[in-house]
């Protein structure tokens, strides 16, 4: 075994990611902390704090809707500005701490383009008006759970939030996480390092020996998937003991798809690193392959958000097929037969690039 | 321009490791090599020396295969590159200008790498530690070593195949004397243990003349002369003016050989 180029060539690799404690950082621990980070931002775990906008209105204070609303609530002044804080413990929803700034409209209407606040509250003839941004869905959440308060839960309907395992944020934001973990290892360790390497001269020594192409190539993948499979491992058992993350379709799918997305990177890796040996300007090929999928691929929120016209478009990106299988075996239960079609064409992609980036590969 | 006719045209080309015929390198305006032909026989030591940007380099990589000539042909061991890669990577044994190996990796685990290219066991690797005194730094990480404990890895890894021809660019470039004159006997030691072929590119006349046979002088693309050192330096010199290798570069090219 010790004999054999192939297995030397993916110690070789194991060993440098091994012993350099950055690359661990940022391949396993970076995951896990924004995992952890988002998770607890998008759900009821931990308290949030939304910050709203009075317009201050002498009225306002004598006024039953808002008098009623902020009744026993701490207050305080700073710069002028009274400054009350009011907590809404809802055992479904959980505890959202709202910080409510009474100001003049002006400097209302600026802390709102600053994103400061999300809502702005003016009364008026007994009425209270909501200006907020009709695109920002946090903005919407904090005017429904205001209004419903503020009225005290008159003419409302129930709402039931859905914190069933499968249906919460971080359910649908682990597989993204995942899938765009797969493509930034696969395209900054394989494109990345094959073109330092050729920048270095280490490819031209390596091509100097017996050793064949081919086997060099494939012990970057093999290299990488395991790597891979770590770091999604690493970041399932966290999201697993965390936040009770479920696989709820088949694991045999789900190794597959997971392979596919690996060869398919892998491909796209060797062809982005076929003939550059400037690091600068590998670089910027490996921002110019992830950064459009990292915005697109509906990683950390859904791009069925952006118009009807480029969907199918942001469907076909091999990030988005990755990221749409696996979540489907995470959530929706998917099996095998479920995800083929994702898998024959992440298979393809990965197959295409690599034959056009081998046979255009600069190895000297 | 005064050129030593080789003996080489009287014997077999079955006798020689290489020969390199009418051979050409361009890049765009650039005349790399420009028409180089030259022979080496078994056992024979050649240096190769001139200034920076004389060609050395590009002659030396094309008849390791790295690159392509324009024009010309390249037969080591009486074989062309084209269709007999493998074989001839095997018999090679090479150590590039400015190598770097992996950062992070042992001296063993880098012998072990490639080692692995050629079949080679824990004894030749062992072997080979001893030869370029680094058995003491076998566990050392690569980017620890010192300028010239890399050079000596990269020598050992030349020297780990048992190659019947070694091309070594510029192996002692930036070394201090005392590691320099280390490279150099046990390159010494090796011509007289076995009977391999060299070819040496260098800028410093004493290497060339401690270690080889046969100088060639190369500048913008061009052997400008070749020889034994001897005969180079006494055919140019005269009674008044005893020249060194130095000067004779001087002489025929108005530049110094280490620019």
């Amino acid at each position: 075994m010790l004999k054999r180029p192939l297995f030397q060539l993916i110690l070789v690799q194991l060993k440098e990611f091994c012993r350099e404690p950055g690359i661990l950082y940022w391949g396993i621990g970076f995951p896990v902390l924004m995992a952890w980070g988002l998770g607890i931002a998008f759900t009821n775990k931990g308290s949030l704090v939304r910050n709203i906008a009075v317009i201050e209105n002498r009225i306002i204070i004598e006024n039953n809707v808002l008098r009623n609303f902020l009744a026993n609530s701490e207050s305080y002044i700073t710069n002028d500005e009274k400054i009350y804080k009011k907590t809404i413990v809802d055992k479904k929803l959980g505890k959202i701490n709202y910080k409510i700034i009474f100001t003049s409209k002006e400097k209302a209407f600026i802390l709102l383009k600053r994103g400061t606040v999300l809502v702005i509250l003016e009364e008026k003839d007994g009425k209270v008006k909501y200006y907020f941004d009709p695109m920002s869905n946090d903005a919407q959440l904090v005017y429904l759970q205001l209004s419903r308060e503020i009225n005290n839960n008159k003419n409302f309907d129930y709402i039931i939030p859905l914190i069933e395992t499968g249906t919460r944020y971080i359910d649908f934001l682990i597989p993204g996480l995942i899938s765009m973990g797969v493509m930034m290892s696969i395209m900054w360790g394989i494109s990345y390092s094959l073109i330092e390497k050729r920048s270095k001269k280490l490819l031209r020594r390596l091509i100097a020996t017996p050793m064949k192409k081919t086997s060099f190539l494939f012990s970057h993948f093999a290299a990488r998937f395991i790597l891979c499979c770590t770091e999604a491992a690493c970041l399932f058992f966290f999201a697993y003991f965390y936040f009770d993350i479920k696989i709820e379709g088949s694991l045999i799918a789900l190794f597959i798809i997971f392979l596919s997305g690996v060869i398919a990177f892998t491909g796209i890796a060797i062809f982005a690193s076929s003939r550059t040996s400037k690091t600068e300007i590998g670089n910027g090929l490996v921002n110019v392959v992830v950064m459009p999928m990292m915005v697109l691929s509906g990683v950390f929120f859904s791009y069925h958000n952006f118009p009807e016209a480029v969907i199918p478009f942001i469907q076909k990106l091999p990030l988005t097929m990755l990221a749409d299988g696996i979540r489907s075996i995470f959530i929706e239960g998917a099996v095998l037969k479920d995800v083929i079609m994702e898998v024959f064409y992440l298979l393809g992609t990965g197959i295409l690039f690599f034959l056009a980036g081998f046979k255009i590969y600069k190895w000297y | 321009m005064k050129t030593e006719k080789s003996i080489n045209e009287f014997i077999n080309p079955q006798d020689l490791d290489i020969r390199v015929i009418n051979i050409k390198k361009f890049f765009k305006d650039i005349k790399a090599v420009d028409g180089v032909s030259l022979e080496i026989r078994k056992g024979e030591f050649i240096a190769l020396v001139g200034p920076n940007g004389a060609g050395k380099t590009t002659l030396v990589e094309m008849i390791e295969g790295l690159q392509s000539p324009d024009s010309g042909e390249v037969y080591i061991k009486g074989k062309l590159w084209k269709g007999n890669e493998d074989t001839l990577r095997r018999i090679l044994g090479i150590s590039l200008q400015e190598t770097y190996f992996f950062d992070k990796i042992t001296v063993l685990e880098t012998l072990n790498l490639f080692a692995s290219f050629y079949g080679l066991g824990e004894d030749r690797i062992k072997y080979i530690l001893e030869l370029v005194n680094l058995d003491m730094k076998s566990k050392v990480y690569v980017n620890n070593l010192s300028g010239g404990q890399k050079q000596k890895l990269a020598l050992g890894i030349a020297l780990l195949n048992n190659a019947e021809i070694l091309l070594l660019d510029e192996p002692t470039t930036g070394l201090d004397p005392s590691s320099r004159r280390e490279i150099w006997n046990i390159l010494k030691r090796l011509k007289e243990q076995r009977n391999i072929s060299m070819i040496l590119t260098t800028h410093y006349m004493e290497e060339a003349e401690f270690l080889c046979e046969r100088i060639i002088i190369m500048d913008k693309g061009k052997i400008l002369a070749e020889g034994q050192l001897n005969k180079l330096l006494s055919d140019y010199s005269n009674e008044s003016n005893k020249m060194n290798l130095n000067d004779l570069f001087l002489s025929m090219t108005g530049r110094h050989l280490d620019e």
